[in-house]
Order: C-alpha cells, then structure tokens, then sequence
C-alpha cells in the first residue's frame, strides 16, 4: 500500500500504460501527461507477456523515456477466456455435497438447440472421475441439517496429494447463505496441500442458483494456477525490464483489482477487454455528456453492443463462457460474476456469408479472420464475406486499405460474392453486396434493439459510439434503423479497449444471495449483511487507491413467486424500519419502467429481495467536458467513388475525403466517405458529420439538425 | 428498387422472430409459476388476420408447436370479427381449444395499426393451480380436473373481465400465482404488439399480406425439399407399449410419405383410458409434426407453411380423446410419440434413427404440509426431471436431459426455497444407459423428504417403469425407472401417494437405449465410461 501512495505522489504518475492482450494483437498504450503513444503487436501465443514487454519498448522508444519512468501499468487479457475456450487448464478435483456430484454436468438439463438430434453438449471442465462429494448438509436458510464429514475431507486431502491435483474447487448446497462448511473445507485441505490454490464457491460467487455457482468456482479453480504463473512472471519480467512500478488488472465489470486478487479470483478477468473497449465508449460519452449511449464495437469476428448511462456502462450479475455454439444461447458454461453487460453477436468484417435453405442470406457465425481472411485479402481466404460486400458498395477503397498496407482485390470480392450469393439467389453481384449489409445491418440492429428492451430501455433515445475497424462503415445505417440520431466516432478507436483500460477507476462490486420478503425484513440482519459487503467491497478498492470511494446499493427484487429479479438501485445508509416504504415505491417504479405495469391486483402479493450487491468504485475527477458542436456547413469539392447508399440500395456520388485533412468545427453533408488508415466512416444521405474539437466525428440526422 | 424487396422481405423476417423472441421473455421474465419462469414450459406467436401462425418464439417447447397454430383459429371462429377492439385479449384453457389440457393458458391478442386489424398474437404457460383435484392423474373426466374457461374476453377495449378474475381467485389454490400468470399473458401479447407497431412503422407497412407470403411461400418450399430429400416414399408402422396408469398402453402408428406430404395415422391406438393421461388430438400432433422436423427439416422456422406438409389424423382413441374424457397429464403419452414414430421410420431408414430415449418427463407435483395435522400454510412444489436419451448413430445419448420436450429443470436451491422439503440427492444413475455400439444416455436419481415436521403427498406422472426405452439395430434397453420410499417400499408410477415425515422419496429416473450391439463399443469408450463411473460393471452395462 505504501509503494503506491509513493507512487501516487512522485513526478511519474501521469505516465501510465495500458496494455490488451487480444487473440490476434497484444495492443499498447503509453500516455504521457495527456499524450497518448500507441501500438499493435503481434500476439505471442505462447509466451504473452513477451508481446507486452516487445510493445512497451516500441512506445517508450517513441516517447523517449525509459521504462522505469511508468508509473503504472493497467493490464486487461483474453488469458482467462482462452483458458477457458480451449481447455488448456489446471488438473482440477471439485469437492461437492454428497448427492450433488453431478450438478456442473446436468446442467439445467436442457436442449440449448431444440431441433438438432445431433446435439452434441461441452463436456463438464472437471470430469466426473475428479468430482467428490462429502456429506455435510445446510437448509435453505443456511441452518445445519448434517454436520461436515471431515474425516472424509481428510481421505481426500490425501489423495489429491497423492494424485497430483494443483487446483481444488469447493461447491457446497447453500453456501451462498453460510460458508462455514466451505471454509472449513478449505483449512482441511490446505493443512494437507500446500501451494495448491483452493477455491470456494462461498467466495467467488455466493449468489443461489447450484448450477451456476458451481460452474464458476470450477472454472475459477481451472484457470487458477495458469493465470497466477502468468502473472507472479509478467511481473518479474517487467521489474527486469526496469518497469518496477504497480501493476493493476482490468477485471470483467470494466474496473482495475490488484494482482494479488487477480490471482486468487482469475474468473474476475474473463472478458476484460471488451470491457476496456465500454470504457473508452463511456469515457467519450462522458466528455461530450451524452446521458444515454450505446456503444458499438464492430471487428473482424464480432460486434459487440453495451448500454451506458451517466457514463457508466450497465453491469450484470451473470454471463456465459465458451459456448461451443458460437453465440447460442445456453451452449456456454455459466459464470456469476459481476460483469459489463453487453451482447456479442457473430458479425465482423471477417464475417462468412452464405445462403440457407430458405433461400436468405446468412452471416457468421464463422469468420475468415486474418487467415485466411476474406477473398479480397487474397491470402487463401475464398468465401465472401462482410469486407467483400463493403468493397463491392464502395465503402472500402481496395487500394487504399489500412493506409495502402495491404492491397486488396475488387474483382476477387466481386467473383466470391457472385458465387457463393449472385448466382444462388439470382441477384447481380451489387445487389447481392447491398443484401449482405442490409442483412449483417439488420442482424447487429436486431441484437442492440432486444438487448435495450431487455434491459427496459428504448434504444432510439441513445447516442451511438461507434468503435474498432468495421464500425464506422455501419453505424449509419445502424443508427438509422434503431432511429438513433446522433453518433459519434471518436479517434483512436483502433486502440479502443487499451485507452479504456487507462480511463478505468478502481473498483469492485461484492454480491450476496439473502432472501428477504418486504413483510417480514429484519432491518438488523439486513444491515448486517451489508456492512461486510461494504467490508469487502472496500478492501478490494482500498489494495489499490487511497482515492474517495463512491458506494452504491443494488437490490434484485421481484414479486415473491417469480423467478427473475430485477435490479434496484437503492441508497446505502443503514436501514430503519420504515424505509420498507421507500423500497417498495423503488421497485414498483423499476417494475414498471420493465414491464409496463405493476402488478396491483394482489393484495397480499409479497415483494422480495434475493440478493444484494454493493459497488464500491474510486471517485475520479470529473473528465474535462468537451462541448458537441453542430458545425457549419462546409463544401467539399472532391468527388471521387460510386457508393451504394445503405438506406435507399442506390448508387450515388459520394465525395471521400481522409479523415486529417477535416477541419475542427465544419459539418458536411452525407453522403460521404471519411477516410483513415484503420477504417472508414460512411455517412449516409441522412445524416450530416460534424467533426469535433477532439477530432472526434459527430454524425446527426438531418431532420434532427433543421429542427434545432 | 424491385429487385431489393426480397432482402427487405428476408429482414422483415428477421425482425419478426425477433419480435416474438421478446414476446416469450416477456413471459419467462413476468410469471409466477416455476413451469413457465423455471422451466420454459410457454410459447408465444404472431399470426396473420386469418389465424394462420407466421412466426413461433424458439424459447419454449415442442408441446405448443402446433396447438397453438389451430388455436388461434378456434378463436376467430368463436369470436366475430364486428366484436374484436383495440385493447381486446381473449383467454381459454379448454384442452380441445387450446394446448390439451386445463393448466395451459392461452391468450389471443388482436393488433390493430391505424385501426385496422393486422394480426393476432398468441401466447400459452403452464400456470401452478386451475382448482379441481390438483394436477394428477386421478380424475374420471376433465370437470374434476378443473375449471374450464371457454374461449372468452379476458380484457375488453383494455379493461380486464373483473368477474373472470373472480372465479379464478376463487377457484384455484394458488390465487395470487395463477391471476399473476393471467397478467403476464395480456401483458406478453401486448409487447409482441407494441414491437409490431413499431416495425411496421419503420418499414412502411400496413398490411401482413406481402410478408406472410414470403415467408410462407419460403417456408413450404424449403420444407418440400427436405421431404424429398430425406424421406424414401412409402409407408411404415410400429407400435409402443408403455406403462400407462393402471394397465400396460399400446400406442400404434402409419407413417406414410407420398414424396410431398407426410402422413401420420394413430388408429390401431388402445382406446381413451379412465385415468387422466388421454391426448386430445391437437397435442398428439404437436408432438408428430415435433419428431418429423426435427429429423426432416430442423432448420426451417414453424410456421403455418412450415407445418402445412404434416398431415396427424387418428380416430377417437387414447391419442385422440374426445370431451369430457380426463387430460391433466396428456404430455406422458405426448412425450412417447416421438420415440414411437421414430420407430416406424427406422424402417424407412434404417441405421440413421436415435434409439428410444426417457421421453416422458419425471415431473413431480408436491404438496406439503405441517405433519400430525398441526395448523399451518400448505405448499405447492414443482420439479421438472429428466432421464437420458436414445443413443444417436454417431453419438451416445444425453444424460439427464429433456427429449422431446424443451423444459429446463429448477435449481434445487430454489426448489427449497419454494416449500419445506429438502432435496437430498439429483445426481446421475450410474449403469442406467442402454449398453450398445453407442451408449444411451444416463437417467438421473432424486431423494427428496419433508422437512423435519412435515409431511407431503405427491402427484406421481412417471413411466418407463415396466417398460424401459428400448435399443435400436442391437442396442440394449435403458434401465427402467423406479419409485419407491427409502425403506423400500414400492409406489405406484402414477396417482396422489403420501411420504410421511422421516422418509424420504426415491426416484431413479430411466435411461435412453442403445444404439447398435455392444460388441462394437470401442475399448477406449468402455475405459472412459469405466473411469467416470457411467457404468460401474466393467462386462454389461445393462441386463
């Protein structure tokens, strides 16, 4: 705690550098007192953390000082997932409830595809044969039914020694309601095997619901001591580097932990760098004050949408890992931890298209990637894809391509479409490349507009930031069918999730399962509870910042009888008796602004609260804020590409222009083509861009500019 | 612009599966009833102004596919069209009417854009209580089995019949549960609806007509194809004995495909049975045209069209029960159909038909209380299980996992927190897969016993019992299922039986049949079964 605060106070604490290990780059940033210095290395896969050290040193380089000269490094990684995905993880037992051996691989006992005879299920991640159950019995409540059998515990603490486990996972019934049998689980292992890591579901994830909970501390067990070696190395080879500063993690809710719990809970970093890239979108919405946006991260494999408000990203309590059905609901392992709540769905540029039974055009799920990539690259990728229908729209200038890195083929993008689509479904080949983007459009479109109604929003109300390489050529048309009005594509974007990772505060949320009906609410059990929530959440922030700490209160409550809750955000203050009152008026509000309408007919319809989260998050200055400008109206002469408009399927005369020779404070009319060495921003017919004081651009729909 | 109105028609498409994608979370989300919340026991669909389905929600399950289709249509023709307002929603339970028997719910909304009525939505849940005997077996016909609500207003120009709820109130044991479930219903009708709107206004439209074609039109064809295709022309038979209540059942049937239709024909089925698990005729095809896609043409959306290709007819018998014949528990025999068409088109095709599976769920229905007649609240518990599956020709079958039906189970967490039982075990039936080249899936074990100073009755609804799943081409059997007490004192497979306080219910819930003779099971996979104790016997998995 002491080296930090001696770091928050040197000359060096406005160096920071954020780092993003991804599948296929391993992105860096340095910012220097404002500056920002990036770069992409190639991933190294089986040494990553020789990636970050190779990116530091071309950054530092570039800014001309030394390593020793960061101040902090802010790390996010596709580690823990990939761990995950492809099952390269620890030698792992499970110990469990006696009768309960089965739970991770019963799952909910379900289908995930209704009408697949073939349907083939991930095999569990611990296998049965290292799955023991012992006998020791809580209630619902948490009250004993059947002492711990720790003579049992003991047989088995001999034979994993003796077996070789290097990971335990302790998942008993009820825990989330007492953890006494779990910890003393865990002493009786530990006197036995030392430096095996154990974990407890009681602490990774003690919310109800056996199937989930269980799944989680497995999983956390799993990855455990790969992700621990990574990081006790990473460390030691940045001190060897000269980078003896503080390393902190981007964990799965968008926030910074320490390494230490990084590493006593590695499921808290499954999908941290998606949550870098809401960060970036929130730090923007924040600057210019837009209270409701919705990011929009488009790439070579898949788009990803999250909700932001206030300029805070929305969080869930539960996500999905590994489906083995790319992005089939239920085909994945479920994970209940804190998280940024987004959907991804399999659109990218890399994006396969092909034609189904019902004679309609289908994209993804499956991605050429970068190899082969699609037929354009040329580089052994043959089927057409989304980029190949961007080409043929005249949205990507094949010559021109990531700044004329890499030369693309017209005619190879123009024969895989007339293939695989043209001669199909009987359509000449531009037609069958405006049917692949209305498609591709339309399925993103889809996935924002069910994500926002399941969250109780209307999407149209939101400002759209568009971010990553295939982004901006979509947004338009994006915005136009969830009648969005306003969208902004700030600069950087390729670099979106390491530059969110610089932006995020320190912070962590703690959850607990304690059912709690209205009628009969214990207030000094309840605020009990809340303190060690607010205990733990603290502790968490506090290994981290000395900085103010902001707390805030989540009850997910429902009607008693239903089985989704919803979240409540409540005040934290020690409860009295009578804010009964204000806790009901709360969710009957959040219940409407969901459902409609409350329910009022049942009189004596209980309300209840399941679990409670607290959220502890370090207080950060206020971002400088930038205000929108609308522009005024600038000519442009240039007139240079054919473009097929999105909106209408016409093909128009579409003025392209690169993005740095646009001037701060003009506003041209679409459509139009903005060009940069990373991508491409369409402006369709219907919408004018304005380029903003931050080179951001700032796309507003026409009507909506005459109005105002 | 001619030549785009295909793309557009195709994300219209796109759009609407959407919309009753959300339609059906609606429900899932709002309800009260573990079956619906839980379990995923809903369906929800949008329908052209003359009652022909265009699009189903994929969240549900199979039991509704086709029910609901014909439902909509029962609606129309008992309700005028001069007597159909904006803010109207039209509610039965009637099994011959809606999805065969009294606890599913189904409400039919009518949409009007700019006044004019553009379509229908629908949707039906499973609610917890409809009054009667509870849901059991044991009723003589179905007005023991409940009250029945003909097809009717439950909300008029948006102001909901008062004098319904009051019956329902009334009449059921879970009140507030059951009336809850009634506003999730109008209230998942009028999201689909509001979605409609919207998209018709994006889009421009103010009729169905051009989409329902297309996706009709689309929908046949493609579905025609895959007949031709798949299926060889002729005509197979097979028969399935099963448990039944109190005497063994035969199901028989004719599948027949002629090249563009497919043709299935229950006669030869034993005759209605006194007990309540008769099939009203609309479940028994849900469940036919449910096995015909999923091997024929699993890829193409239910539709109207999609459906059109599948012709179930039977003359009255069990599978073809007729009023006032007892319903409650249709789904054991409407389970086993798959398992027994698929046993007529392993003649058609042989070597590429699953081996027969658990198919009927092990629900179990439980009503606890204090023990010794002490004063207290009575408790009604809900728990969705499943067996294994049939071996696959290329795959060992599922353990513990629904076929055909599309439910989830409940977490036992959650089940305990719902009424004063404790769940002592659910875990996997070692040795219960039907040995074979492929192995059958596992069924499951579930120990459950009143709290200490409580008592419970159950409703038992279990089969396969003393006829287990069969094997295919060679295949061993599954093994059968079993009830009893944990003295081991045998109960019925079905019916209202007592578990005192200090016992506990033992359910072993059967296991899938084998695939192919068990002679060609590869050694690794015997070894790996071995080791993960799926079998514990190293010769025979199964006698």
């Amino acid at each position: 705690m002491r080296s930090v605060d001696a770091n928050m106070n040197n000359q060096y604490r406005d160096i920071r550098l954020g780092t993003d290990i991804g599948g296929t780059f391993t992105d860096i940033v340095l910012n220097v007192r404002g500056q920002s210095i990036s770069t992409k290395v190639l991933t190294n896969q089986k040494a990553p953390e020789a990636g970050i050290l190779e990116g530091i040193s071309v950054v530092t380089r570039k800014a001309g000082i030394g390593a020793d000269e960061i101040g902090m490094i802010i790390h996010g990684t596709t580690l823990a997932t990939n761990a995950l995905i492809e099952r390269r993880g620890a030698k792992c037992a499970f110990v469990t409830t006696e009768g309960f051996r089965d739970v991770i691989e019963m799952r909910t006992e379900n289908r995930f595809d209704q009408y697949d005879l073939n349907l083939r299920l991930n095999p569990p991640l611990i296998e049965r044969q290292y799955r023991f159950a012992v006998r020791g019995r809580l209630d619902a409540n948490g009250n004993e039914l059947e002492p711990l059998d720790e003579a049992s515990i003991e047989g088995l603490a001999q034979k994993f020694d003796a077996a070789g486990f290097e990971s335990v996972a302790v998942g008993f019934i009820h825990a989330y309601a007492d953890g006494s049998h779990e910890r003393r689980a865990r002493d009786i292992l530990a006197a036995m095997l030392r430096d095996v890591p154990i974990s407890l579901s009681s602490e990774v994830a003690p919310q109800m619901r056996e199937y989930q909970r269980f799944s989680t501390v497995c999983a956390n067990a799993y990855i455990h001591p790969r992700i621990a070696r990574y990081l006790t190395n990473l460390q030691k080879l940045l001190a060897e580097a000269g980078a003896e500063c503080p390393v902190y993690m981007i964990h799965s809710a968008g926030g910074l932990i320490s390494i230490d719990t990084a590493k006593r809970f590695p499921v808290r970093l499954i999908e941290s760098g998606p949550a870098g890239g809401a960060i970036f979108a929130a730090g923007a919405a924040a600057r210019f004050g837009f209270d409701k946006a919705v990011s929009f991260d488009m790439g070579g494999t898949t788009a990803k949408i999250c909700l932001i408000e206030n300029g805070e990203p929305g969080t869930s309590r539960e996500f999905e890992v590994a489906r083995s059905h790319r992005f089939c609901r239920g085909s994945g392992m479920p994970i209940s931890i804190p998280v940024i709540d987004m959907i991804e769905i399999g659109a990218g540029g890399g994006s396969i298209v092909w034609v189904d039974g019902m004679a309609r055009i289908q994209i993804g799920p499956q991605s050429a990637g970068s190899e082969p990539g699609p037929a354009s690259y040329q580089r052994g990728g043959t089927q057409a894809t989304v980029t190949d229908a961007d080409i043929l729209l005249g949205k990507i200038d094949p010559n021109n391509f990531a700044g004329g890195a890499i030369e693309l083929s017209a005619s190879a993008a123009s024969a895989a479409i007339e293939r695989d689509i043209g001669m199909r479904l009987s359509l000449d080949t531009s037609t069958a490349a405006f049917g692949i983007s209305e498609v591709v459009d339309e399925n993103m479109s889809n996935a924002a507009r069910v994500h926002a109604i399941e969250n109780g929003k209307d999407i149209s109300e939101y400002v759209m930031i568009a971010f990553g390489g295939a982004a901006p050529l979509h947004a338009s048309r994006l915005c136009e069918k969830l009648g969005i009005k306003r969208c902004l594509i700030p600069p950087g974007a390729g670099v979106g999730s390491a530059i969110g990772f610089l932006q995020a505060p320190f912070s962590y949320e703690a959850v607990a399962t304690r059912v709690v009906s209205l009628s009969r609410f214990d207030v000094d059990a309840v605020n009990d509870m809340l303190a060690d929530l607010v205990a733990s959440a603290e502790g968490f922030v506090r290994a981290g910042t000395t900085a103010q700490i902001r707390l805030e209160l989540t009850a997910f409550m429902r009607y008693q009888g239903q089985g989704w809750e919803i979240p409540v955000p409540l005040k934290l203050q020690r409860l009295k008796g009578h804010d009964v009152n204000v806790i009901q008026r709360h969710f009957e509000a959040c219940y409407r602004g969901f459902f409609g309408r409350t329910i009022d007919v049942l009189d004596d319809l209980e309300i209840e609260v399941v679990s409670w989260s607290v959220k502890a998050t370090e207080r950060k200055r206020k971002p400088n804020r930038v205000q929108p400008l609308a522009g005024s109206d600038t000519p442009l002469t240039h007139i240079f590409r054919q473009v097929v408009d999105t909106t209408s399927g016409e093909t128009l005369d579409c003025r392209v222009v690169a993005r740095k020779d646009l001037h701060k404070g003009a506003r041209y009319s679409g459509p139009l083509l903005i060009v940069e060495p990373e991508t491409a921003t369409y402006v369709s017919s219907r919408y004018d861009a304005a380029i903003q004081m931050d080179h951001s651009i700032l796309l507003s729909a026409k009507c909506e500019a005459e109005d105002g | 612009m001619a030549d785009h109105s295909g793309i557009y028609m195709q994300v219209m498409w796109n759009r609407l599966i959407s919309v009753v994608e959300e339609q059906a979370m609606t429900l899932l989300r709002t309800a009260f009833s573990t079956s619906v919340r839980e379990a995923g026991d809903l369906s929800a669909g949008v329908y052209t102004p003359d009652g022909r389905m265009v699009a189903q929600a994929v969240t549900g399950t199979p039991g509704h596919v086709n029910t609901m289709s014909e439902s909509v249509l029962n609606f129309l023709a008992e309700i005028p069209r001069e007597e159909m307002f904006e803010g109207d929603c039209y509610v039965t339970n009637d099994p011959w009417k809606g999805t065969g028997h009294l606890h599913d719910i189904t409400m039919v909304a009518p949409s009007f854009v700019a006044g004019n009525l553009v379509a229908f939505f629908a949707c039906t849940a499973h609610v917890v209580d409809i009054g009667g005997r509870g849901f059991g077996a044991d009723g003589r016909s179905v007005y023991e089995e409940g009250l029945l609500i003909p097809i009717l207003k439950f909300a008029e120009r948006g102001s909901v019949n008062q004098d319904l709820v009051k019956i329902i109130r009334h009449g059921v044991r879970e009140p507030d549960k059951v009336v809850g479930d009634f506003y999730s219903l109008a209230a998942c009708n009028e999201v689909g609806h509001r979605r409609l709107v919207d998209m018709f206004a994006e889009a421009g439209l103010d009729s169905f007509d051009e989409l329902s074609e297309f996706v009709f039109s689309r929908s046949r064809n493609a579905t025609l194809e895959r007949i031709a295709a798949r299926l060889p022309r002729g005509s197979w038979e097979n028969t399935l004995t099963v448990d039944g209540y109190d005497e063994p059942i035969t199901l028989a049937v004719k599948v027949s495909c002629t090249g563009e239709k497919v043709y299935v024909d229950f006669a030869g089925s034993d005759p209605m049975s006194r007990w309540g698990i008769n099939c009203p005729v609309n479940y028994s095809k849900a469940y036919a045209c449910y096995a015909l896609k999923c091997l024929v043409a699993p890829d193409v959306p239910n539709n109207f069209a999609a459906l059109q290709p599948f012709e179930v007819t039977s003359p009255v018998n069990i599978l073809n029960a007729v009023r006032p014949a007892p319903v409650a528990l249709r789904h054991v025999l409407g389970h086993m159909i798959p398992d027994l068409i698929y046993g007529a088109l392993a003649k058609a095709l042989p070597g590429q038909i699953p081996a027969e599976g658990a198919s009927s769920l092990w629900n179990l229905h439980i009503s606890a209380r204090p023990a010794n007649g002490r004063d207290g609240q009575q408790h009604e518990i809900l728990m969705f299980n499943s067996g294994g599956t049939g071996a696959r020709p290329q795959l060992d079958g599922l353990s513990a996992t629904a076929f055909p039906s599309g439910v989830h189970t409940m977490p036992v967490e959650a089940t305990e927190h719902t009424g004063p039982v404790v769940v002592w075990r659910k875990e996997l039936r070692p040795d219960s897969g039907g040995d074979g080249q492929l192995r059958g899936g596992l069924g499951q074990v579930i120990e459950i016993a009143p709290k200490a100073g409580y008592e419970f009755d159950f409703s038992a609804m279990f089969d396969r019992i003393y006829h287990p799943a069969s094997g295919r081409h060679g295949g061993k059997a599954g093994g059968a299922g079993v009830v009893e007490l944990d003295d081991g004192t045998k109960l019925r497979p079905k019916g209202w039986q007592h578990v005192p306080t200090g016992r506990r219910l033992i359910l072993k819930a059967p296991g899938g049949g084998g695939f192919g003779v068990p002679e060609k099971r590869s050694a690794e996979a015997r070894k790996a079964d071995l080791l993960a104790g799926y079998v514990t016997k190293p010769e025979t998995q199964q006698d």
